[in-house]
């Protein structure tokens, strides 16, 4: 049972979060497709329209990708967690199907006509295409984020003969969280995507640096970059203080807080000792944690120990905090270096960095739902349902077999992916 | 006061029809892969290229149906087919990514991913039919019931190799569509020895299946499934060469009869002799929040699901899916 309940945790956590790898990026890219077609719709510079034509490319591919794994995930809830759709099944499975409804079939459809209806379509219609799969790809993250927000901070619902409805639909979507959650992902979606057009731009430029749509796209996305990621600091913390608000033990999780403190200090890094309840070789700032989660540096902070056993795994949700905000910060760096430098020249140091930083917003990305998963548990809606509560019935066997089978596809197309999106970004570079 | 359970039932069926319809043929095109040459490859992918992400979303909506109306049922029976779904998943993945990596790919890397597109759709194709197999039969255990899956699972292969061919005779011309329609004729027979086959074998297998088809009088009107069936396979082997989208159409109505007899085997039951749709049914309060939305959203999916077919039809000629 336990191992049982393990394997089906890694099996859906790996199916997540290799899934969540390319909506990140596609609802930004829709977006910033939405500019180059209008650009060009404007100017008629065929920088543009290269720059166009090449990135709805890597649009589709990366929205196949998200497709497939989606597909998966929709069977997923199912297959691993029955004890989910059971008891909240009458709440989350609306949320799900109106993102299929309201947002799948219009980003599908029209992004066939955004590939292959340039020649068919009057250029309006195809520029406006762009709008509407750009709407779409966000429409779907706010169902998504509507339904896990749910989850995280359930509102809105009654029990009824032990299972779960809903007394307001207005209060289940709009729950406490949900308003940061969505702004928190979007930002990242659009920073990932900004570092994504920038990396593969500057790959580009190092092959052949006078490439005229490839600088257009570098600057772009690199000013996009320094815009929004001062922005995503800001709502980063409002997030923060929400989860404060509502799942503490999550925050005392994030910190490494065992006890309730009064001025609290905060740990930069430490080794998470779970058996003995205590940070080893901690480096930590005196009151500082007081100071940021309070705006008081003498104020009370919730430990972990109020919390019983019910609060998650420190060490995953600590390290992971920690990697996305080390990111972040190198993101943030980077891009105000890269706006300051770019507007003088296109020093090859500069592009080797962007290059290299191509996909950094997965590695934020990803560490902020490790974060927010892992600090849900043990609850798979905080409150009412436990994960080791919704697991299926799949043996071990089962779930071995099928997580092997998995792990190797997702592997083959994750490098395909990345060779490809570097061998598309390089092709016709002279 | 509407009968919400039913409503769904039907939602669903229709969801998971036009899955099967328009998934069915891509699939199928997928399978016929292999017997066409490159420059042919490129015109059939082509063919499909700016409709199968939609295609597949009716797959998820379908399921996303069942998950909202019967939750009940969807953890039982994608419990119990839970090696299956993984294996079609995987088919899916494989095609889904293919499809645009061979667009993308050079050399030996090419030849890869147009044997993983057609590996991918054949997995896909065969998990399906053999899911619907043993959904047929309830999951019930036993050598007996896993052959008749096996059976219709090679069936519904057959079936969308006919739709994938009918639709290469409607989308192409010249000496692919000429090959297309040597395909459906094997199509045709492939799909008449399956139907037949699993038209026996589900009365074998399932005693409510036979009490509700051998009942006179009713057993009467009854066949006008079957000869319906019948005739339109007649309709479509003569109009094969000769109409290019008569042979499509009819292949869909095939599906359409077909679909209809299955429902009308396990109605009510959402999982056979188990579980009937209102034991399974969501509570109103969801259904009701559904039925709202869906009734506003759908007649705009089929309004620019239309659209986009009518931008795209016509013959495909050129042999780059993407347009320069």
């Amino acid at each position: 049972m336990e191992e049982a309940l393990l394997l089906a945790r890694v099996q859906f956590g790996l199916n997540i979060g290799f899934h969540i790898l390319f909506p990140t990026i596609t609802i930004g890219l829709a977006w910033i497709l939405v500019v180059f077609r209008l650009r060009y719709e404007r100017t008629r510079d065929p920088a543009w329209l290269g720059a166009y034509k090449l990135w709805v490319k890597v649009f589709a591919l990366t929205f196949a990708m998200g497709v497939v794994s989606g597909i998966t995930m929709s069977f997923q809830f199912g297959t691993n967690w029955p004890g989910y759709m059971n008891k909240v099944g009458n709440v989350a499975g609306p949320l799900l199907a109106y993102e299929v409804l309201t947002a799948f079939f219009l980003e599908a459809t029209f992004l066939g006509v955004m590939l292959f209806g340039m020649n068919r379509v009057s250029g309006r219609v195809h520029a406006a295409s762009a709008v509407v799969v750009a709407f779409g790809t966000t429409v779907s993250a706010f169902w998504i984020l509507a339904l896990n927000s749910w989850m995280q901070t359930p509102t809105g619902h009654v029990v009824q003969d032990g299972v779960l409805i809903a007394g307001s639909w207005l209060a289940v979507i709009f729950n406490p969280s949900f308003p940061y959650r969505f702004a928190h992902m979007l930002l990242a979606s659009a920073i990932t995507a900004a570092f994504v057009v920038a990396g593969l731009s500057a790959w580009r430029l190092l092959r052949a640096a006078n490439d005229a749509s490839a600088r257009k796209t570098l600057r772009f996305a690199v000013r996009l970059a320094a815009l929004l990621v001062p922005l995503q600091i800001v709502v980063g913390d409002l997030h923060g203080l929400n989860t404060l608000e509502h799942q503490p033990a999550k925050i005392a999780a994030v910190e490494a807080l065992w006890k309730t403190e009064k001025g609290a200090a905060l740990t930069l890094f430490a080794v998470i000792n779970e058996e003995k309840k205590r940070n080893d070789y901690a480096v930590e700032i005196p009151k500082a944690l007081s100071l940021i989660l309070k705006h008081d540096p003498d104020g009370v902070v919730r430990g972990l120990e109020e919390f019983g056993k019910d609060h998650p795994p420190v060490a995953p949700v600590f390290w992971s905090f920690r990697v996305m905000v080390g990111v972040g910060v190198l993101m943030l760096v980077l891009s105000w270096v890269g706006v300051f430098v770019l507007r003088k020249s296109t020093p090859r140091w500069l592009l080797w960095s962007f290059a290299a930083f191509t996909f950094s917003g997965w590695v934020a990305t990803l560490a902020g739902w490790i974060v927010t998963e892992i600090g849900r548990q043990p609850w798979l809606v905080t409150g009412i349902l436990r994960t080791a509560d919704a697991v299926g019935q799949a043996s071990g066997a089962q779930l071995g077999a099928s997580l092997t089978g998995y792990v190797l596809t997702y592997a083959a197309l994750l490098i395909s992916y990345m060779v490809v999106l570097t061998h598309l970004a390089g092709k016709g570079a002279q | 006061m509407i009968d919400l359970p039913v409503v769904f039932t039907v939602l669903m069926g229709a969801a998971i029809l036009a899955y099967v319809v328009l998934d069915g043929y891509d699939l199928g095109v997928g399978m016929l892969m292999p017997a066409a040459d490159r420059d042919e490859q490129n015109r059939m992918v082509a063919s499909i290229g700016p409709f199968w992400d939609a295609n597949e979303t009716w797959l998820v909506l379908g399921i996303g149906l069942l998950l909202v109306a019967f939750p009940l049922a969807h953890g039982e029976i994608l419990g119990a087919l839970y090696l299956p779904v993984a294996a079609m998943l995987v088919g899916l993945m494989l095609r889904g990514v293919a499809f645009e990596l061979r667009i993308k790919a050079e050399g030996w890397h090419k030849e890869l991913w147009n044997w993983l597109f057609w590996a991918g759709s054949t997995l896909a194709s065969l998990s399906q039919g053999f899911m619907l197999g043993r959904y047929i039969t309830g999951f019930a255990p036993g050598m007996g019931y896993w052959l008749f899956a096996l059976i219709v699972a090679a069936s519904l292969c057959g079936g969308y190799v006919l739709l994938g061919a009918t639709w290469l005779v409607l989308r192409t011309d010249g000496p692919l569509q000429a090959k297309a329609v040597a395909w459906a004729r094997w199509g045709l027979l492939w799909v008449a020895l399956g139907v037949a086959l699993v038209s026996l074998g589900t009365p074998l297998v399932s005693e409510t299946v036979r009490d509700k088809w051998f009942d006179f009088p009713r057993t009467l009107a009854l066949m006008v499934l079957p000869g319906g069936t019948l005739a339109l396979w007649l309709w479509v082997w003569t109009c094969l060469g000769k109409s290019d989208w008569k042979p499509f159409a009819g292949a869909v109505a095939i599906y359409v009869l077909a679909f209809i007899g299955l429902a009308y085997s396990l109605f009510p039951f959402v999982i056979m002799d188990r579980l009937t749709i209102w034991d399974a049914a969501a509570h109103p309060s969801a259904l009701v929040f559904m039925l709202v939305g869906t009734s506003i959203v759908l007649p705009f999916i089929v309004g620019y699901t239309i659209y986009a077919y009518r931008v795209f039809s016509g013959k495909v000629t050129g042999g780059d899916p993407y347009e320069k």
